[in-house]
């Protein structure tokens, strides 16, 4: 369903116009209905990459130099603005890292979320109807009480929850979560990964989940890609790279996880590996 | 433009000051703002030295000659005459030091009185900065041009009064701005280590608050520059200015306004001259201000 | 929304009277002749003299004057020097025209602003937004005198568009709506000068603002659901830029008012600024000290409304 060859994209610095390179050649693939992981730490690549897919860096300062984006037949570096707008949001959906910025805090949720289903699903008659069992589905409690609720009114969890509502009520194809859980409390982290992997199951979407947090991705990912310096280090099925990973910067990630039952008095940092 | 800057700051280029001056530098407005303003000043101040010394160029802009009145531009009067028969070129150059004096010192007086009331307003805090920004508050809503006519009009207009009144009036964007540093700065560390050193009051204020408030300040005023020229053009305009035979460039359009349908030169020129001049102030306050908010 | 409206309320009383206070001591204080005629004037004999003293209570503490000033202010028995009416009258008499100028002014500033802002905000660093920011310089630049003067030579003359006063006299209109539409030329064109330079600050102000609200993750957002960019402009991004311009309409007042003062001047339009002029020219000063509180009192009011207003267009002010 999606393929990414060999991608390089650059940024061009605003004093001199050199240009910085940001992905050096990624090449990716996804599966309906599958989900991929792309783990690395900050300055990976792996957020430019997600948001590279339906174009959505601003182009100065990104620079496309080179490679191909399939989204179902779709060439996304030359797709005209109007097939992107079509796309975004209808087809790909997407999940910030910052829920209580990500969500415009001068409209109502329901103004929110009601945006996206008259945009991309016209038929849909009962909009309110439609906004409260995708609310309800993303696990929020009395979800027609919170209907006229301004994002700086919910909590953390309430506002991401409200945000996989949002993408996923337009019923995309495949949903992109860019480190959904980091600004989360741990213990909502648990149930809202819980909570995607179950609306994944039942919406029989895609899923690219990106992360810097290996340990999360076990159960949740058929595949992993990791990322380092704008390239693809490993890639491969999730079990398979967790209990034999090849690259060097893999084995690092691995080993600095903490794991209960771990009697090491100093964890590992990647640099000393 | 690269090498222009290198020049400036010399090879460290990474010092405050030099990465204050390439953001000022990159506005495309600056570096001809710069160079009308510095234009406008030596006209100015060339005009005022040459006359102490009695030598008045083109000629006397007082000098009345009622046989060449109202002459369009030509080769003896470059810029026309006005009804008197005045070289209006030569009244318009004794007219930019009018402008430039009005400028700098009602801009001097109102950031005196602006930076101090800020300053204690920000600095002390409490009823006292309440009592004052009220009164700032209240003084915002009056019209600052309709004031000034007001206490021109009382006063009696002269330059000296004209200054120090719009002065008086145009204070508050100052006093606001010191009054946000400073309630800012106050809390920073070190501030509060002098105190603990126990420094007095002004000193902290003089060594360490102030020059962090430094560039707004200096864009507060660059910006009041062109706002005084306007006043005093409006004032003269209306018969409340710098008296004739004094000229200044409101003088010339208001004498020239029942003339206006056939001696255009008399309303065209002092009008671009005006223009001009606060445009340029106005380019270089703006890339003032963007270089400065740029550090932050 | 309810506690901020009596809270801003509130504050704007205390406002009114320092107003009061300094429309007063403004006139009062400042050094000069408080009589219309000159101090040495031979004519003027002392029971007259004494008279005026009385009526306008120069002989009692300042403290009183200002009292008895503002009572009689409101009571109307301030009167003018010129004609001895009631200052208050005078100054009703010249509202409605002011009004319908400034509010005209402050709409024609909002929209060409607002437009204009957005678009400097969408194409920022292009060569046409960087020319487009040199011609509102000029705006804020330009005496009002001036461009009124030039604007009224090439109208007359060449478009015939008739611009003094508020109304063209001596004509029969064929009907009510040419004879607003006659009111409105001549209300339009010194509106349109006063605007010049609200549309030139509001338009950079907005510019500025909005380029930063299109750096939140919200825009990004907002994008990311395949909206139109202008839908994501003038939905998503102007809402939260909007509110510092709709309170900044607080800050044109004092302007316009001011402007106001030259341009009704040279369009002979009926204004308060007019009103001002003359008192000024006639030394009247009981019509000073009432034209310059209550205009500062309109001031007071304008700032209130826009408050209000921007409370109600963004949610999260109702809670300062």
């Amino acid at each position: 369903m999606l393929k990414i060859e060999h991608l390089q994209l650059g940024f061009t610095s605003p004093t001199d116009g050199a240009i910085t390179p940001a992905l050096k050649g990624v090449s990716l693939e996804l599966a309906k209905g599958e989900t991929l992981a792309i783990v690395g730490e900050s300055g990976s690549g792996k957020s430019v990459t997600a948001l590279a897919i339906t174009r959505l860096l601003p182009t100065p300062p990104a620079v496309y130099q080179g490679g191909r984006i399939l989204f179902e037949g779709h060439d996304m570096l030359t797709a005209t603005d109007a097939e992107l707008r079509k796309i975004r949001g209808g087809r790909i959906a997407y999940v910030f890292q910052e829920p209580s910025t990500s969500l415009n805090p001068v409209y109502t949720i329901r103004s929110q979320i009601a945006e996206m289903i008259t945009l991309h699903r016209p038929d849909v008659t009962d909009i309110d109807g439609e906004i409260i069992r995708w609310l309800d589905a993303v696990g929020i409690i009395d979800p027609k009480g919170r209907l006229h609720a301004y994002p700086h009114q919910l909590s953390g969890g309430m506002q991401q929850r409200v945000m996989i509502a949002m993408a996923l009520s337009a019923r995309p194809d495949l949903l992109i979560a860019d480190e959904p859980t980091t600004a989360l409390d741990v213990t909502i982290q648990k149930q809202i990964l819980d909570k995607l992997r179950e609306l994944q199951r039942d919406l029989g979407m895609a899923v690219l989940l990106i992360t810097h947090n290996f340990a999360i991705i076990k159960g949740l990912a058929r595949h992993v890609a990791v990322m380092y310096r704008g390239e693809v280090v490993e890639y491969g099925e999730t079990e398979q790279v967790l209990r034999n990973p090849v690259h060097p910067y893999t084995k690092a990630l691995i080993a600095c996880i903490p794991r209960l039952g771990d009697h090491r008095r100093r964890l590992p940092t990647i640099g000393e590996l | 433009m690269r090498s222009l800057i290198t020049l400036l700051t010399g090879s460290e280029k990474n010092r405050p000051a030099s990465r204050f001056l390439r953001r000022f530098l990159s506005n495309p407005f600056a570096l001809p703002a710069v160079v009308m303003i510095l234009l406008f000043v030596l006209i100015a101040l060339g005009t005022a030295l040459l006359s102490s010394f009695g030598h008045q160029w083109p000629c006397d802009p007082n000098l009345t000659n009622l046989e060449q009145k109202l002459l369009p531009p030509s080769s003896l009067h470059w810029l026309g005459t006005d009804n008197l028969g005045r070289d209006v070129l030569s009244r318009m150059l004794h007219g930019a030091y009018i402008s430039l004096t009005v400028g700098v010192v009602a801009v001097s007086v109102s950031l005196g009185i602006g930076v101090l009331v800020g300053a204690i307003s920000g600095y002390f805090g409490g009823l006292t900065d309440q009592i004052l920004m009220r009164s700032v508050d209240a003084l915002l809503c009056f019209p600052t041009f309709f004031l000034i006519l007001t206490v021109v009009a009382i006063l009696g207009p002269s330059l000296i009064n004209i200054v120090v009144i719009i002065g008086l009036v145009s204070w508050t964007g100052t006093a606001r701005l010191v009054r946000a540093e400073f309630l800012t700065l106050r809390e920073a560390e070190y501030v509060k280590g002098a105190r603990v050193l126990g420094q007095q009051s002004w000193k902290i204020i003089m060594h360490h608050i102030l020059p962090n408030a430094a560039a707004p300040i200096l864009v507060t005023a660059v910006l009041g520059i062109p706002d005084a020229i306007l006043s005093e053009a409006g004032l003269s305009f209306l018969g409340f200015g710098v008296q004739p035979p004094q000229a200044t460039w409101g003088n010339i359009i208001a004498d020239g306004k029942t003339y206006l349908l056939y001696a255009w030169w008399l309303n065209l020129f002092p009008g671009l001259a005006i223009l001009i001049a606060s445009l340029s102030f106005y380019l270089a306050g703006d890339a003032l201000r963007e270089a400065a908010e740029g550090r932050d | 929304m309810g506690s901020f409206i009596i809270r801003r309320l509130g504050l704007s009383l205390v406002l009114l009277f320092i107003i009061s206070i300094i429309s007063f001591f403004i006139v009062t204080l400042t050094p000069g002749s408080p009589y219309p005629w000159g101090e040495l004037n031979p004519k003027i004999s002392a029971e007259v003299k004494a008279n005026f003293r009385k009526k306008f209570h120069l002989d009692r503490p300042l403290h009183e004057q200002y009292a008895l000033t503002m009572c009689d202010l409101f009571t109307g028995n301030l009167r003018s020097i010129k004609d001895d009416r009631p200052v208050m009258l005078r100054i009703m008499e010249r509202l409605p025209a002011t009004l319908a100028l400034n509010v005209t002014s402050i709409l024609i500033s909002l929209s060409f602003g607002t437009l204009l802002g957005v678009a400097a905000a969408r194409y920022a660093g292009s060569w046409q937004e960087i020319t487009g920011s040199f011609v509102t310089f000029i705006f804020i630049a330009l005496p009002g005198f001036w461009i009124s003067y030039l604007l009224a030579i090439v109208l007359v003359t060449t478009f015939g568009v008739p611009i003094l006063g508020t109304q063209s006299y001596g004509i029969d209109f064929p009907n009510p709506a040419a004879e607003w539409l006659d009111r409105l030329w001549h209300l339009l064109i010194p509106a349109t000068v006063l605007a010049l330079g609200g549309i030139a600050a509001q338009s950079r102000y907005l510019r500025a603002t909005m380029i930063g609200t299109m750096r939140e993750d919200y825009i990004r957002t907002a994008r990311s659901k395949g909206l139109r960019e202008e839908v994501v402009l003038y939905k998503h991004a102007l809402r939260n830029s909007i509110r510092p311009i709709i309170s900044g309409i607080g800050m044109l007042l004092p302007a316009l008012i001011s402007g106001a003062v030259i341009v009704e001047n040279i369009f002979a339009y009926p204004g308060m600024g007019r009103l001002g002029y003359e008192a000024v020219l006639e030394r009247d000063y009981p019509t000073l000290v009432a034209l310059n509180f209550v205009v500062a009192a309109l001031v007071l009011l304008g700032n209130l409304i826009s408050d209000i207003l921007s409370a109600a267009v963004d949610p999260r002010v109702r809670l300062e």
